[in-house]
Formats: C-alpha cells, sequence, structure tokens
C-alpha cells in the first residue's frame, strides 16, 4: 500500500472512530436527563419516617422518605440529590457531586433539607453519620493518591461540630493505642464513623493489614482499639451493642458478614443475613438492623434482619440506599 | 545482514543520523495515542468503582498486586516470543489490541467486580507485552549514534498522552453529565487509533542472522556477556534506590503542608518536566555519553532525598524537588534503553530489553517496599536518610559497574 493510500486510511478510520466516540458521549449526556420528579417539601425532623437515597429511575439519586410502618409504600421524594445522606435531630448531611467536574461537597441541612452550609470535599464519600444531638456531622472519603503504596485507596475520616465550627480533618494525628499500648504507623486509616455523644465516637482503623473498632474522643484527641475484625460500626439507639462488617476469614476479599457486637460482654453475633453486605448499617429499632444490599451498579434495596441472629432478612425498601430511621 | 524484506533501509544513513526516524515518529504517535487512552481509564477508575458501583478499596488492591506480577512474567515471554519468531510488530500490535479491547470489557463487565479486575489485569498484561518490542523497534530503527534523542522523542510524545488523558476524560465526564461509560466508549476509540497508526505505519524488519538461532539456551547466554550482565544488575542496583513516586509526593506533601486536593498536581508537574526535558537530555546522551546522562539522572535523584532529609521548605524547594525528579525521569527511562540497546544482539534485543525491564520494575518494587518498613521504622526523616546512604551507595557501585559497558566505536562497530 502506498504511503498515500495508508494516510487516507488512517485518517478516513480515525475519524470515523472519532465520530462514533463523539456521538456516544452526546447520547450519554441526554440519557441523563431524565422526566424531573415532582419534588416535596420533605420532612426530615423527628418523626415516624425513614430517610433514604432513592434509586428507581424516576428519582435516581434523590433524597427520599417513606412512612416507619410501609416502607414500599408511596415515598415522599426531595429535588435535592445525594450520593450519601444520613439524618438526627433535625440535621441532615448529604455527600454530593459538586459541579459537572468529578468533585464532591458536603452540604449541612436542616430538618426540612434545606442547604444551611457547604463545604469542598477532597476524595470521593462514602459514610456519613450525624451525632445523636444533631450537632456534629461525621464522613469518610476515599483519596487516591494519598497512599504511599502507589495508586491504592486510603481512607480520610472528617468531622464538623455545627454548633462550635470545629472542625477535624483527620484521625491520623491522634495518638494511637493498641491493645493497650502506643503505638505509631504511617499506614493508618481510619472510616466509618458512628457516635456516641458530641464529643466521643467509634470508627474503623486499619494499620498493618488489621481492621479494629475503635473507641475515639476529639476532645482529648486520642482513639484506642477495642476489638480487631470489625468495620463500618454503627451504634445501636440504647449505646449498648454495635453492628458492624465483619470481614470473613479476616480478608475482605471473601466478603463481609453482617454482625453484632455487645459491647458489654465483647460477644459477636452473626445475623442472619448471608449475603455480602458492604454498607455501614443502620439501627430500625435497638432489635433490627438495616442496610443496603446492590443489586446492580445503580440499583440496591434496603433490608432489615433482627439483630440478635434469629429470623430472616427481610425486604424494607425497595429501590434505596443509605437509609436513617429519623424516631431514633 | 538478511535485508530482502526490507522496503527501504531505515537506518545506516550516516549523513542524516541527527534525523528521527519515521519509525521511531510513528511509534510515538502510536505511544502518545495510546496513554491518553489508558490514563482516561486510569484517571477515573478509582472513582467508577467507588461512586459509580459502590465497591470497596479491597477489590482495587487487590487487582494492584496481580498486576505485578502478571506483567513482569508477561514482558519477558512477549520479549522472547518477538525475538523467536522474529515479529516485534506483531507481539505489539498485539499487547496494544488486548488494552484496547479491555476497555470494551470494562463497559461489558458492568458491575462484576470479577469481570473489571478481569479487565484491568488484561489492560496491564497488554502494556507488559508490548514495552519491551517497541522499544527493541525504536533501537532497530535508528542508527546508535541517535538513539538517546530517538528515546527521548518516543518518551516526550509518551508522556505527551499521558499528560492529556486525564483532561479527555474530565472533559468526556462534563460533556456527557458523568456518564462512565462514555469515557469507556471515547478510550476504547482512541486505543483502536492507536492499534491503526501501528498497523498502518510501524515497520518491523526480521533481523536474522545467518548461523545465529533464537532458543532459551541462546537467550540464557545472554547473561554470559559481562557488558549485558554488567548492565542488568548496575540498572537493578540504581533501581533499589528509587522509592517511588507515591513516597516522594508523601515526603513532599508532608513537609510543604499541600493540601490533599493538589495532590495529584506534584505528579502533573513531575510529568511536565519529563516532557520537556527527555528531548534535549536524550541528544545530549548521543553527546556526552548515555552511561554519564543516566548515573548524572540517579544523582537528580539522590540530589532529590538530599533536599528531603534537609530542613529547606516553601516553593523554592518544591519547584527543586520537581524539576529534579523529572530530570531523574528523563535522563534514565529512555536513556536506559539507549544504553543497552547497542550491547544486544539484535536477534535477541526485545528478550534482552524486557530482562533489563523487568529487573528494574522487580527492584523499583522492593525498594518501595523496603522504604515502607524503614518508614514505619524509624519514623519519615530516619527513612530519608537512610534512602540517600543507599542511593549513594548505590550510585558509586553502579557508576563502577557502567562506565565499563562503555563501547568503543570500534566495538560497536564489530
Amino acid at each position: 500500500m502506498s504511503l498515500r493510500a495508508r494516510i487516507l486510511l488512517a485518517g478516513g478510520l480515525s475519524l470515523a472512530l472519532i465520530a462514533a466516540a463523539v456521538a456516544y458521549v452526546v447520547v450519554a449526556g441526554h440519557r441523563g436527563s431524565a422526566p424531573a420528579v415532582a419534588s416535596a417539601a420533605v420532612d426530615a425532623s423527628p418523626g415516624e419516617r425513614l430517610l433514604f437515597r432513592s434509586t428507581t429511575a424516576s428519582s435516581y439519586g434523590r433524597v427520599a422518605t417513606v412512612p416507619r410502618g410501609n416502607g414500599s409504600g408511596p415515598r415522599t421524594v426531595a429535588a435535592l440529590d445525594c450520593d450519601r445522606v444520613y439524618a438526627a435531630a433535625s440535621a441532615a448531611v448529604c455527600l454530593r457531586p459538586d459541579g459537572p467536574l468529578a468533585t464532591y461537597q458536603l452540604a449541612v441541612l436542616d430538618g426540612h433539607l434545606g442547604i444551611k452550609d457547604t463545604y469542598p470535599l477532597v476524595g470521593v464519600p462514602n459514610r456519613a453519620r450525624v451525632s445523636p444531638s444533631g450537632h456534629v456531622l461525621a464522613w469518610t472519603v476515599f483519596v487516591t493518591g494519598d497512599s504511599y503504596n502507589g495508586g491504592r485507596f486510603s481512607t480520610r475520616v472528617g468531622m464538623l461540630n455545627t454548633a462550635t465550627g470545629e472542625t477535624v480533618d483527620t484521625l491520623e494525628t491522634y495518638a494511637v493505642t493498641v491493645s493497650g499500648r502506643a503505638y505509631r504507623s504511617v499506614d493508618l486509616n481510619f472510616w466509618g464513623v458512628t457516635f456516641v455523644d458530641d464529643t466521643h465516637f467509634y470508627a474503623t482503623m486499619s494499620t498493618s493489614g488489621r481492621r479494629y473498632l475503635i473507641s475515639g474522643d476529639v476532645t482529648a484527641q486520642t482513639v484506642r482499639t477495642v476489638a480487631e475484625n470489625v468495620e463500618c460500626p454503627s451504634l445501636s439507639p440504647s449505646g449498648k451493642k454495635i453492628a458492624f462488617k465483619e470481614a470473613i476469614g479476616g480478608d475482605p476479599g471473601k466478603g463481609w458478614r453482617l454482625t453484632v457486637l455487645d459491647l458489654a460482654t465483647m460477644i459477636r453475633t452473626h445475623l442472619a443475613e448471608t449475603r455480602s453486605v458492604d454498607d455501614q448499617a443502620a439501627w430500625f429499632d435497638d432489635a433490627t438492623v438495616m442496610y443496603a444490599i446492590r443489586r446492580s451498579a445503580k440499583a440496591a434495596d434496603v433490608w432489615s434482619v433482627p439483630a440478635d441472629g434469629s429470623g430472616a432478612p427481610s425486604l424494607l425498601i425497595p429501590d434505596a440506599e443509605s437509609p436513617a430511621a429519623l424516631w431514633n | 545482514m538478511y535485508l530482502a524484506s526490507v522496503e527501504r533501509p531505515a537506518t545506516l544513513d550516516r549523513t542524516k543520523a541527527t534525523k528521527i526516524a519515521a519509525n521511531v515518529l510513528a511509534l510515538g504517535t502510536v505511544s502518545l495515542v495510546t496513554d491518553v487512552s489508558s490514563e482516561m481509564v486510569s484517571a477515573i477508575l478509582p472513582l467508577y468503582l467507588v461512586v459509580g458501583l459502590g465497591l470497596g478499596p479491597a477489590v482495587y488492591g487487590l487487582v494492584d498486586g496481580l498486576y505485578t506480577g502478571a506483567t513482569a512474567l508477561l514482558r519477558l515471554a512477549g520479549g522472547y516470543i518477538a525475538d523467536k519468531v522474529q515479529r516485534r510488530k506483531l507481539v505489539a500490535g498485539l499487547g496494544y489490541g488486548i488494552s484496547a479491547v479491555a476497555k470494551a470489557g470494562l463497559l461489558l463487565a458492568g458491575g462484576s467486580p470479577a469481570g473489571i479486575g478481569a479487565a484491568i489485569v488484561a489492560d496491564r498484561a497488554g502494556k507488559g507485552l508490548r514495552t519491551a518490542p517497541r522499544d527493541a523497534m525504536i533501537t532497530l530503527s535508528m542508527p546508535e549514534e541517535g538513539l538517546g534523542r530517538a528515546f527521548g522523542v518516543h518518551r516526550a510524545m509518551d508522556s505527551a498522552g499521558a499528560f492529556a488523558g486525564p483532561l479527555v476524560a474530565i472533559g468526556v465526564l462534563a460533556a456527557s453529565g458523568q456518564a462512565f461509560d462514555a469515557v469507556f466508549v471515547v478510550s476504547g476509540c482512541v486505543a483502536a487509533i492507536g492499534v491503526l497508526v501501528l498497523v498502518l505505519f510501524v515497520r518491523d524488519r526480521p533481523v536474522r542472522v545467518p548461523g545465529k538461532v533464537v532458543n532459551l539456551r541462546q537467550a540464557a547466554k545472554l547473561l554470559e556477556r559481562g557488558k549485558v550482565r554488567l548492565l542488568l544488575f548496575g540498572a537493578i542496583l540504581l533501581g533499589l534506590s528509587a522509592i517511588g513516586d507515591g513516597f516522594v509526593y508523601l515526603l513532599l506533601q508532608r513537609r510543604e503542608d499541600i493540601a490533599i486536593g493538589w495532590f495529584p498536581l506534584l505528579a502533573v508537574g513531575t510529568s511536565l518536566v519529563y516532557l520537556i526535558m527527555a528531548v534535549p537530555l536524550g541528544a545530549l546522551a548521543d553527546r556526552a555519553g548515555r552511561t554519564r546522562v543516566f548515573l548524572g539522572g540517579y544523582a537528580a535523584l539522590l540530589a532529590v532525598y538530599l533536599i528531603l532529609a534537609t530542613s529547606w521548605s516553601g516553593w523554592g524547594a518544591l519547584v527543586t524537588v520537581l524539576l529534579l525528579y523529572g530530570v531523574f525521569y528523563a535522563a534514565t527511562d529512555g536513556v536506559l534503553m539507549a544504553v543497552a540497546g547497542p550491547l544486544l544482539p539484535p536477534e535477541l534485543r526485545t528478550t534482552g530489553l524486557a530482562l533489563i525491564q523487568t529487573g528494574q520494575a522487580v527492584a523499583y518494587l522492593v525498594s518501595s517496599v523496603l522504604f515502607g518498613l524503614a518508614w514505619q521504622w524509624w519514623g519519615a526523616a530516619g527513612a530519608t536518610r537512610a534512602a540517600v546512604a543507599a542511593a549513594t551507595l548505590t550510585l558509586a557501585g553502579s557508576a563502577v559497574m557502567f562506565l565499563r559497558t562503555r563501547q568503543t566505536p570500534a566495538q560497536a562497530a564489530a
């Protein structure tokens, strides 16, 4: 083939490929604009409602509520998109994309999901919690490039006290005690905060390939390990138990078993849910745990299961994730 | 030399020694286009896994480990097969093709972690497969005295693609309303253009030397050549002083207290210096001696560690470190291949280059793991001092080895 013929062939085929790529981008851009959902005034203040992120086609990503006893019933959908949402005591936190580019922000919401304030987040948001008083918000983001391990993820916890304006940017500077001894390492990762009160919390800490339940104190700037192989803890309304995901055989690659730890006896109870749960669970009431199970890339359901290991999982809210019980 | 299948002797015209062979520009274009494609995906992959699919970081870590092992073996096997059948272009094309198909695999994998893992491993396996045959084709396309610049031009084009990839990805995400699948489709189309350029414009000629066969015994005999052995061990020794980008940037970030959001810009700064310095340093290598420039690159790395070990901080220190770190890459990555090429017999050149690349890659891995442990035991300051000591020792040791690999013109012609 002559050079001229090759140049023509290469030019023609390249143009065709570029045209196909551009066409796909244009089509994908229009696909997203689904018919607008009727938005309603959603009540996120304490009451007999479940707050969650909807994953139905017509209201994908929107924050919504359903009545306590009727999870699959009609939902009230807000005009607010969040990737992760949580609420307590008339305060809500929403982690959401910030503009068309891949950056994120934390939105502080009031009891009617009105935006009071926003803060830029660095990293991909993953977990969110509000302290029982509604004053302190906590979140976890995945950060890439932060790890010395080349391209791997690290996680970062942040907290914001909306009453005092105090922030915690990272827990990596806290004094760490592992099994009663002072501990220092550079490979500390923290994620999945759950609050006891405005200054005390539980969370996950990983170091040297192990994942610990830690108990933290914001005032003293300390954390200490409580148990091993605990991820994404969630404190029960009574404060006596912690629901968490336990890596099967200690290896997160094998999936997670939803488990409850009794803080007084330190006894672990595997719950009746046998599917792998990769979520920070929430408490429906003191006897029931709820969590999201992903069906596909863009669809998930919220299930509930008794917290004492008995019974069987049941579907609580179809096409939903990131649940919060507003009556707790 | 068997030249019957050569359409046009690409080399050997000594008067045009300073001109870059068309084949090198074609290979550079392939690398540029392919790097746009692959960096588009790497830039958004973590985001896609976590936000798009809701997967945890464990999956990503698992894939990361798999890939290091898989590429090392494939690189050696690919290099040997390319020499055995004397079809470097075919093996390189296979590598580029696998990576292009892997983009479609990412699209088809949907939410399946196993499918995504397989697609990522395939993508990186393709990269492992193509590197050595591509570099061998560059060495076979240019007269020896222009190799430094040829690799400089190739690496500059390559890093330009790596620079543009993330920007294209951001543009596609913005234009498509955050549709990750659109990024994969565009990346696949761009990768296909790369394969097209390779197929239509890159030339490869079999280099069969009468009486020389390519088999595993001959390949193993490469190590019996004193200079090849010295170069390999020298490269591995120097590789042991490179602690890895992640650590260098992390040390910078901690001392300068840079917000994590700016972290990726450290890599962008280094790429930019690499992009600008690759050609001048390659040309300098041709004039002043490749081994000198190569060792100079590691001296720049030593200077980076020395700065990190002092208390000098602020913008001046930051810019100086990034400048030196970019120079380190520009003076070592392509230049090593330019040093190695002429030392290896043409019929076993791909195997030899694959061996040296694999040796260095393993050395990098070992040194970054050791640095991680040192950091844990002695803290950041202690580990940095250890890196200074290690870099000084390895630089001195390998300087002795390298200077013995230098060829006299008479040897090169023999």
